[in-house]
């Protein structure tokens, strides 16, 4: 069965939407396979716009690592906007992919990749243009397997009832792995249809499949327990970790778009996973232990990325790139390398330290001395004890300073609101800091050309974390905080004009609350909202708290449970979480001991330094902590 | 700056919905990928030096494109075409490149030669169209720009306006549905008479609509030969050497 290009059909509608270049195509170092010629044909999805999924590494890196086996061929496919999806509907123009344009219900895997929850309305959006039925229960033979991956899908309840699958962690082996079940079902005739190949991969205990799982509930509306419902289906399902990076030097062929994206530039990968152990941090929680890539891999991959796509501008990704071993190797060995060559080096770290500053000034050689950011979360000493960020205001006054001295203007500040046991002080006290990084670069410099911005988010308890089992903050609470902050900060007559203010208001955190620690009963809410016109909820033009709360108490009638159930109510230590099958590596007593730490404001150590197996994470996962330094340095390229 | 290439590409396909800022990101990108020696202005934030001149607005075709590179070595225009091709995206073709022997490159693109597609639209509906627009003495069309809605005339630099013969299919509709092939030599003015303008002022003159968005393409773009009344090939100066 040969597939057609839906690309004469969709043409005619480019000329009436915004951006028609993002739906075409056709970006350096994509691939298009001969459909009949792949046994197994893989859709990737970024449930956002393009210009967001587009840069997203994991999907680049499962979209090339697929197509680079013989018998398998990925495309990927995006979020389409309103304007377009209106057209499709009247013209009957399924979801498509962008790299030859075929039908996504024609694919036999759908495999979708969750950064956060925020794109889960844009899933069903999806799923209904391509002429995927909703519920997974309703799909056929003829109908891709709908598999999410990413750091959402470690609680993929919510969307259960619209996966055929989800799979935790690192994606590199298992996707292959999933095409090789897939392979040889396909070849054997596909015997007992989708439900024997779901069968043949819950049984590796490595792929989650919802269908599989009933849950029941206490009366109360609490879960009593998630159980397998058939014979042969293992009851936890445990994450993937890829050891040894180097072995997966990905994305080897970055995708160069013509369209463009928030993230104009090559970026690599420094390390994975992060021990520092924030409380509040799910990435940091879900993706231990670190593995470093070696810096003479980064050096190749980077050498390579620039080449392979033309970029100007290189990234050292991970969840936290000055901790890296040998980084001051890595950013002096770079910088050397590309000096005078119009080439330019990021390193996304907050890290509040002098040596995060001598990366910086490292890799803004040749540039402007703009900006740097430092992310201390917690406004007050205490807080910061509470969600184990261990900085001090004296670190805090004392890298600032040095920041300013060495040249820098503008100091950007990260902080959260509404986390545990927070009061009003807390947040107040950012704005004392805030006029103390000015004084601090008034003394520094002799000026008062010094800036400082405050940026504060509302805190969103994750599953997985030690805060999984703590009240989310009402966001009456978290929006008044906000405000006395700003009027704190503006009204200051000697500070005011220098600090700048962002924040994000409360009312999108309640609904990111309800998603990310909601179970399956949440779905219905979800699938409510999204038949009342809800999209893209990452966007504060598309999003509507009035239209998730109507839905919710809609879809929840009848039910012992509600938003507040969901969000802002404290959870005792034996409660079934939703997630408690899905298993992280995390032991649940360290977490717990890790809560009541926090409550009484004791920290705990990196593990990265000091040899430590509490977390679980290692022996659960048979993993091992990989950093350096292996003492290499970076060799200057020789000119050809 | 050792030396000024200019480059004729084509935007072809599915890459016409690109914007002009894409293509120059593309071509940035292309031009550091073939290892071409492009100089780079001073500052803090250096820019490679390539101008563009007269771009074709998003979502029209156009085989007649130009620009001007900077490098700071003289470069073969041969080996640099095959570069550049090859470092851009199938689409975005290079299809000439001479050395620059003065700066008027853009003074010499004085008009463009473009194709339209008009899909489900009646040769002779058309035809008649054409023949009004072409005897009335002002069509004053809208257009909504960067400054608001502006009003002008859209005949005057209009040179010529023809029907092509021949019933054509435009790609992706019904294969039974005809379209029409219009074919004419617009001067370039200011405010500049786009193939939009046209249309618009083909409808308001006679009520032309074609169903659904036509195909444009620019064929041809440069000097206004007075005999033929056609752009001529604007590189001809380059490359016949002119007076050095
Ligand atoms: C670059 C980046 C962005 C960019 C670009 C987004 C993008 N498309 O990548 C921008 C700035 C736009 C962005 C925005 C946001 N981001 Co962001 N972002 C990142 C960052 C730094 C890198 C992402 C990345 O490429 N990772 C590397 C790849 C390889 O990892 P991966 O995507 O997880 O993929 C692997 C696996 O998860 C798995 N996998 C993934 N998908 C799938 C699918 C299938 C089918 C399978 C089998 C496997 C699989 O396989 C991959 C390879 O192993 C991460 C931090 C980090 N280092 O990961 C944060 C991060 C992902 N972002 C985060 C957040 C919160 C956001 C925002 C919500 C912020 C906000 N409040 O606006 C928005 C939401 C954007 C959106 N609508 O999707 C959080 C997610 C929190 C969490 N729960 O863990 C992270 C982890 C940062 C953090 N430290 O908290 N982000
Ligand atoms: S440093 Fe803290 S916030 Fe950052 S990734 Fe690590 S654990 Fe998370």
């Amino acid at each position: 069965m040969s597939v057609e290009s839906l690309f004469p059909r969709l043409e005619p509608l480019l000329p009436k939407v915004q951006k028609p270049i993002q739906y075409v195509g056709g970006e350096l170092n994509s691939t298009v396979k001969d459909w009949d010629e792949a046994s197994v044909r893989w859709a990737l999805m970024y449930p956002d716009a393009y210009e967001i999924g587009l840069p997203n590494q994991g999907v680049q890196i499962l979209y090339e690592i697929l197509n680079e086996l013989p018998d398998t061929m990925a495309e990927r496919t995006y979020a389409v906007w309103p304007d377009l999806e209106a057209l499709m509907r009247s013209e009957g123009v399924p979801q498509f992919t962008v790299d030859a344009h075929r039908p996504v219900r024609a694919f036999d895997v759908l495999g979708v990749s969750f950064s956060t929850e925020l794109g889960y309305t844009n899933l069903l959006t999806a799923l209904d243009l391509a002429g995927i039925p909703l519920d997974a229960v309703d799909r056929t033979d003829e109908d891709p397997i709908v598999l999410a991956g990413g750091h959402a899908a470690f609680n993929p309840e919510p969307i259960a009832d619209f996966l055929d699958a989800a799979v935790l962690g690192d994606g590199e082996q298992i996707a292959i792995a999933i095409s090789e079940v897939i392979r040889e079902w396909k070849e054997e005739g596909s015997p007992g249809g989708r439900d024997e190949v779901l069968m043949r991969l819950a049984s590796t205990g490595g792929v989650y499949v919802p269908k599989f799982y009933d849950v029941e509930y206490h009366p109360d509306g609490r879960i009593m327990r998630v159980v397998p419902n058939r014979p042969g289906v293992p009851s936890r399902i445990f994450k993937h970790t890829v050891m040894d990076l180097d072995e997966w030097p990905y994305p080897k062929k970055p995708l160069v778009p013509l369209a463009e994206t928030v993230h104009e530039r090559f970026s690599v990968e420094i390390f994975r996973g992060c021990t520092r152990g924030c409380r509040f941090c799910q990435a940091g929680m879900i993706t231990r232990p670190v593995r470093e890539r070696s810096i003479t891999t980064i050096g190749d991959m980077v050498e390579n990325g620039i080449r392979e796509s033309g970029f100007n501008e290189v990234g050292l990704l991970s969840l936290s790139s000055a901790d890296h071993s040998e980084i001051g190797d890595v950013a002096k060995g770079l910088a050397d390398r590309y000096e005078g060559t119009n080439t330019s080096l990021s390193l996304p770290s907050t890290r509040v330290d002098a040596f995060n500053i001598d990366l910086a000034n490292e890799f803004s050689r040749n540039g402007r001395r703009s900006g740097l950011t430092f992310a201390p979360e917690g406004g007050s000493e205490r807080m910061r004890k509470v969600i184990n960020k261990m900085v001090t205001e004296e670190d805090l006054i004392r890298t600032v300073t040095t920041a300013y001295s060495q040249g820098w203007r503008q100091v950007k500040l990260y902080f959260m609101c509404g986390l545990p046991t927070e009061e009003d002080v807390d947040v107040l006290g950012i704005a004392d800091l805030a006029k103390k990084v000015i004084q601090a670069g008034r003394d520094a410099t002799g000026s008062k050309d010094v800036r400082c911005t405050v940026s504060i988010g509302g805190f969103v308890p994750k599953p997985h974390t030690p805060f999984q089992w703590a009240a989310q903050c009402d966001h009456e609470t978290v929006d008044r905080r906000l405000r006395e902050l700003r009027d704190a900060l503006r009204g200051d007559k000697e500070y005011g004009r220098a600090i700048g203010y962002r924040y994000h208001d409360g009312k999108p955190s309640i609904v990111e609350g309800l998603l990310s620690r909601g179970d399956r009963r949440v779905g219905r809410v979800l699938r409510a909202v999204w038949e009342d016109g809800g999209r893209f909820d990452g966007w504060s033009e598309h999003f509507s708290y009035e239209r998730w709360m109507r839905a919710a108490e809609k879809a929840l009638a009848g039910e012992p449970v509600d938003v507040e159930w969901y969000t802002t109510r404290e959870r005792e230590e034996h409660e079934v979480l939703p997630w408690d099958h899905l298993d992280a590596g995390l032991d649940r007593e360290w977490l717990w001991q890790d809560w009541q730490d926090a409550n009484s404001d004791v920290e705990v150590e990196d593990c990265r330094w000091t040899p430590c197996y509490d977390c679980g994470v290692c022996p659960t996962m048979g993993t091992e902590i990989q950093i350096g330094p292996t003492g290499k340095k970076l060799l200057p390229l020789t000119v050809v | 700056m050792a030396q000024r290439l200019r480059v004729r590409y084509a935007k072809r396909g599915r890459l016409r919905f690109t914007s002009h800022r894409d293509i120059s990101r593309a071509v940035e990108r292309a031009v550091r990928r073939a290892d071409i020696p492009v100089a780079y202005s001073a500052g803090f934030s250096p820019h490679p030096k390539i101008s563009y001149a007269g771009a074709a607005p998003t979502g029209v075709a156009s085989e007649a494109e130009y620009l001007e590179i900077g490098v700071t070595r003289p470069c073969d225009p041969h080996r640099l075409r095959a570069d550049l091709d090859a470092s851009l995206p199938p689409g975005l073709d290079v299809l000439d490149v001479v050395e620059a022997r003065d700066s008027g490159l853009a003074d010499r693109l004085e008009g463009s030669m473009w194709e339209l597609l008009l899909p489900g639209v009646d040769p002779e509906v058309a035809a008649k169209a054409v023949e009004e627009f072409v005897a009335a003495d002002r069509v004053e069309v809208e257009r909504l720009t960067k400054k608001g809605l502006r009003r002008f005339d859209a005949r005057e630099a209009v040179l010529s306006l023809t029907v092509q013969d021949g019933p054509e299919r435009a790609a992706g509709q019904e294969p039974d549905r005809l379209c029409v092939i219009l074919r004419m030599v617009v001067r370039h003015a200011t405010p500049a008479v786009r193939p939009d303008d046209v249309l618009t002022g083909l409808r308001l003159v006679a009520g032309l609509a074609p169903l659904s968005p036509p195909e444009v393409t620019r064929l041809a773009q440069g000097p206004l030969d007075a005999t033929t009344g056609e752009p001529a090939d604007p590189f001809d100066f380059d490359r016949v050497g002119g007076d050095r």
